[in-house]
């Protein structure tokens, strides 16, 4: 009972290290810490979602020759970031997973790879829809869009394989493994529209000198990136949370069955 | 060693291996991910005729003539250039929306043995620019910008341009 409460599922906690990053191995203290974290997390991506998605999608100005067919770029935009830096955060998880065996990490990487893959399908959705007006069609297979696909693939396939094994330290392995491996499409993302052309249009916002927006356009656009982004970060902690808790009432009950059996 | 230590370095080898194979494929594919050849690429080593092929770059100024073809259907000719060199270019359909002169456009067709690109698709490419009407008008009137010619300029001289005043900031 002691040895099953303190460990997630079937997996004894390393007895070794105390401190460094397995301080927050432990699940009882991250279910403490995150559930303080939670609420205002929470609370500052809704007052951020409802500054910045009104300013962008109503107040702000439309483009000379885009029009209001712009305003795509305050969805579009923010979960394009997410993708890419969601995936590095993936990446980076899955490194504490392999090298350091790091149990909390396993989990919170099988729960950020479902919210990865519905941040990347809305940006090529938002795109599809931008591209039909603007270029004159929903799809071309240019580096850029091509390269999200295949990110957009990687999140799917990670969600599906850290799921497809019974054990579920094996799911976590392959899955680390599978991100690692895909890691180096996260770089072909971000600069496949400097290193080849494209019709996707190069970096406004992340690019040497100034950035090609006006203002107007670009301060909603960073108040709508940060409040997805505290989105994102609130739902990852919160599905992480639940599958901690999930772990633990899992491994009560075989506690509980494997009392009564003995008994 | 540890353990730790080892898988650590085992990671960092693969990663080491992984980039390089990659890199190594991605530059001898470089001529297979560029989605479009500029004007100048095909004055450089023309395709063969029958080859299609996508041919990009800013639509010329002065150079857009729209036409009706005899059967009613809507017909374009224009030139396609990068700066140094230009290529004609002859279109038979619907133009996308932000087509026009100084815009980047795509296309997609044949050269013909006169030297005329024959497009069979015509996709319009936006920059990485975004400014609300009034800035491009303000612009535009101040003589600092000929949406016909090209890009806009420098972002710096532009992007924190009150929509109110007509001169944008000088330098950046």
């Amino acid at each position: 009972m002691e040895t099953v409460d303190t460990s997630l599922g079937a997996r004894p906690l390393s007895p070794a290290p105390r401190g460094g990053l397995h301080r927050f191995a432990n699940p009882g203290r991250f279910l403490r810490l995150s559930g303080r974290v939670l609420p205002w997390l929470t609370a500052a991506a809704v007052l951020t979602l409802g500054i910045g998605l009104p300013w962008g999608l109503f107040f702000s100005p439309p483009d000379w020759q885009q029009g209001e067919t712009v305003r795509i770029l305050y969805i579009h935009v923010p979960m394009a970031w997410l993708a890419m830096g969601g995936y590095a955060g993936l990446a980076i998880g899955s490194i504490l997973s392999l090298i350091w065996r790091h149990p909390l990490a396993d989990l919170a990487c099988r729960e950020l790879s479902p919210i990865g893959a519905l941040a990347t399908a809305l940006c090529l959705a938002t795109g599809s829809l931008w591209g039909k007006p603007m270029w004159g069609t929903w799809w071309v297979w240019d580096a850029r869009l091509t390269s999200v696909l295949v990110l957009f693939f990687l999140w799917l396939g990670h969600a599906a394989l850290v799921r497809a094994f019974d054990d579920t330290e094996r799911g976590a392995r392959m899955g680390a493994i599978l991100a690692l491996i895909g890691a180096v499409n996260v770089p072909i993302v971000k600069f496949s529209v400097d290193w080849w052309n494209t019709l996707h249009q190069p970096a406004s916002v992340t690019r040497l000198g100034a950035p090609g927006l006006h203002v107007d356009i670009l301060y909603p656009l960073l108040v709508c990136a940060l409040g997805f982004t505290l989105a994102f970060m609130a739902l990852v902690l919160a599905r992480t949370r639940a599958a901690v808790m999930e772990r633990r009432i899992r491994a009560l009950e075989l506690a509980a069955a494997r009392r009564a059996e003995a008994a | 060693m540890t353990r730790k230590s080892r898988r650590l370095w085992m990671l960092l080898l693969c990663a080491l291996g992984l980039g390089s194979a990659t890199a190594l494929t991605l530059s001898a594919f470089q001529d297979n991910l560029v989605f479009f050849r500029s004007p100048s690429d095909i004055a450089r080593e023309a395709p063969t005729a029958d080859r299609a092929f996508r041919l990009g770059g800013l639509v010329e100024t002065g150079s857009v003539v729209r036409e009706t073809a005899p059967d009613g259907k809507p017909e374009a000719r224009f030139r396609v250039t990068d700066g140094a060199h230009g290529v004609p270019v002859t279109y038979a359909g619907v133009l996308p929306d932000l087509f026009r002169e100084g815009q980047g456009v795509v296309t997609l067709g044949r050269l013909g043995p006169d030297g005329t690109f024959r497009a069979s698709e015509v996709l319009a490419r936006h920059d990485e620019s975004y400014m609300p009407p009034e800035v491009a008008d303000a612009l535009k009137r101040s003589g600092h910008w000929n949406p016909n010619q090209g890009g806009p300029p420098p972002a710096a001289t532009w992007n924190t341009l009150e929509p109110a005043s007509a001169q944008p900031r000088r330098g950046s």
